[in-house]
């Protein structure tokens, strides 16, 4: 079992993201109490690929803040890299990426990606540098000078995986990053991102509203279901290698989104590696 | 032609021809006007169309070229544009002045709630109070004061007044600007743990410039009124307010000079508006800009 109750001994160790029993609650007002996350355990391992998927409401991407240290856990403790998730934040242990790519109109593309770096303190010299080779990593050097707003959604979601990755962090935090480009792009920036976390060996944990997308990225699919937010089940993607085009026709890939849509639509059957809980 | 000379070029035009219409609308009312002016409803309403209440475009254009005052080798547009000068240095500083007072308080502002919350009634209140209450009030604090060698010249009341204009637009606008930057990139910031400071000048500045140009228009044209009216009230001499004062004496004997000093003022608001239009192109260049078709 890969999803760990209590994390002890050597998980936490090569463990990317350790959540124990995190619970978060939203007190709006005295009537109003929004249970948004109730006694979450997660465990990521170094270099894996996990996604966080459920209805609009089932605390995914509260959790994806969580462990960022965007928000503060009611109960329970979340630790990156092996230390606590604060401390994680003010080293810039992580990356993120978001629905909207949020690059800064009045910076050039190559000064987006060099942002990071140069709240880093990063001299001149090496943030230039280190943003070529991000810019290279995602295929689009020729663009440094651009300014975001002449670029292509999908063009500017890559400029933003740049950004995120530009101080080489080792887990990379993404909340919806595809969710606003159209299906075909969308495809397109799935492999890309499958082949830049190869290239770099960055651990992902990827909040996403769709079973293939999922499926196709994750070794594993962590089932949420809302109120209160919980999780619900966690299948094991068993397709093994590189992902291709190819994978999208396999058997595999098949049985998998089947086992993610029955964990969402809370059914007792367990379909191929799933792990009710 | 390039894009930008285009829109020069069509906003130029676009000027004069509005400029030439008011132009006309004089002319053909004192041509058709009563000559002593109309009743309507037994209320005294049309305006009085005789020479000495409405001169003739050419006249008053004519009067720029013409000696101030008879036997004098100073001609009035040489008086003018030095009086236009003089109001825009004043004016150029209040507007400084209210830029640093107006930005300083949006950024204390912005980062306190506290201090929102109880400053920004006081500065919406501080806008009723009449400019020209508080004018003679500004010369005598000046001149009272006295900081080491430094002596409070007059001319500074007049631009201080400017000032007290001008910054509230500022304050309010770059307060709403400073405000306005969306939750993710705010959340993006944080993921790097930037400072308050950092996110500030590198997040909050740039996202509230479009909200600071156009605060920066209307306190460009307030900052002009606040020095004229304080020139007025105060007395203060060498500056077009001045000249308006002493034009409008001598309305009845030469009607068309006042015209002079009020054309003045308003070719002075409009170097400001120029002024700052020039800031706002260098401002907003880099900026994703809806293309007039």
């Amino acid at each position: 079992m890969s999803v760990t109750s209590n994390a002890t001994g050597d998980v936490a160790v090569n463990a990317a993201v350790v959540a124990d029993r995190v619970d978060k609650t939203f007190a709006t007002g005295k009537a109003a109490r929004v249970d948004a996350l109730m006694d979450v355990s997660l465990t990521v391992r170094a270099g894996e690929f996990v996604s966080l998927i459920g209805p609009s409401g089932c605390g995914k991407s509260t959790l994806l803040r969580i462990i960022a240290n965007l928000l503060e856990p009611t109960s329970g403790t979340v630790s990156v890299n092996g230390k606590p998730a604060a401390r994680a934040r003010l080293d810039q242990d992580y990356g993120m990426a978001f629905q909207q790519a949020g690059l800064f109109d009045w910076r050039t593309v190559r000064k987006n990606v060099e942002l990071p770096l140069e709240l880093k303190g990063w001299d001149s010299a090496r943030r230039r540098a280190r943003a070529e080779e991000m810019l290279a990593l995602v295929q689009l050097p020729e663009f440094a000078d651009h300014h975001p707003w002449q670029l292509s959604g999908g063009m500017q979601q890559r400029i933003a995986i740049a950004r995120a990755l530009a101080a080489h962090p080792r887990l990379l935090l993404m909340d919806e990053p595809f969710g606003a480009l159209d299906e075909m792009t969308r495809e397109y920036m799935q492999g890309e991102l499958l082949r830049i976390c190869a290239q770099t060996g960055t651990t992902v944990v990827f909040v996403t509203h769709s079973i293939p997308e999922a499926v196709y990225l994750s070794q594993r699919v962590v089932v949420m279901s809302p109120r209160p937010g919980r999780i619900t089940r966690v299948v094991e993607v068993p397709i093994a290698g590189p992902r291709s085009e190819d994978t999208r026709n396999s058997e595999e890939f098949f049985r998998s989104i089947t086992a993610v849509r029955e964990g969402l639509r809370g059914h007792g059957a367990a379909g191929a590696g799933a792990d009710d809980r | 032609m390039n894009p930008i000379a285009r829109r020069i070029a069509a906003r130029t035009g676009m000027f004069v021809l509005a400029l030439s219409l008011v132009a006309l609308a004089w002319e053909t009312y004192k041509a058709l006007g009563p000559e002593d002016g109309g009743a309507l409803l037994g209320v005294r309403i049309l305006p009085r169309t005789a020479d000495f209440a409405m001169p003739h475009v050419w006249d008053m254009f004519s009067r720029y070229g013409r000696p101030e005052v008879r036997g004098s080798d100073r001609r009035v547009w040489v008086v003018v544009l030095a009086g236009g000068w003089y109001s825009l240095r004043l004016a150029l500083a209040g507007f400084a002045l209210g830029t640093v007072v107006g930005v300083g308080l949006a950024v204390l502002m912005a980062r306190f709630r506290i201090v929102q919350r109880g400053l920004l009634p006081y500065l919406v209140v501080s806008q009723t109070v009449p400019l020209i209450a508080l004018a003679p009030l500004v010369v005598s604090w000046g001149g009272k004061l006295e900081i080491g060698g430094f002596v409070w010249p007059r001319w500074l009341s007049a631009s201080v007044l400017g000032a007290f204009l001008a910054f509230f637009p500022i304050a309010v606008g770059t307060l709403r600007g400073l405000s306005a930057a969306p939750p993710a990139a705010l959340e993006l910031m944080a993921s790097y743990a930037a400072s308050w400071r950092q996110s500030l000048i590198m997040l909050r500045f740039p996202t509230a410039v479009p909200y600071m140009v156009p605060a920066f228009k209307l306190a460009a044209s307030s900052s002009v009124i606040g020095v004229v009216v304080a020139e007025i009230s105060t007395g203060l001499k060498g500056g077009i307010g001045r000249l308006i004062i002493e034009y409008a004496r001598e309305a009845t004997g030469d009607p068309p000079k006042v015209f002079t000093a009020v054309f003045g003022a308003a070719a002075l608001g409009l170097t400001m508006a120029g002024i700052v239009g020039i800031v706002d192109a260098v401002l907003m260049r880099n900026r994703p800009r809806e293309e007039p078709a």
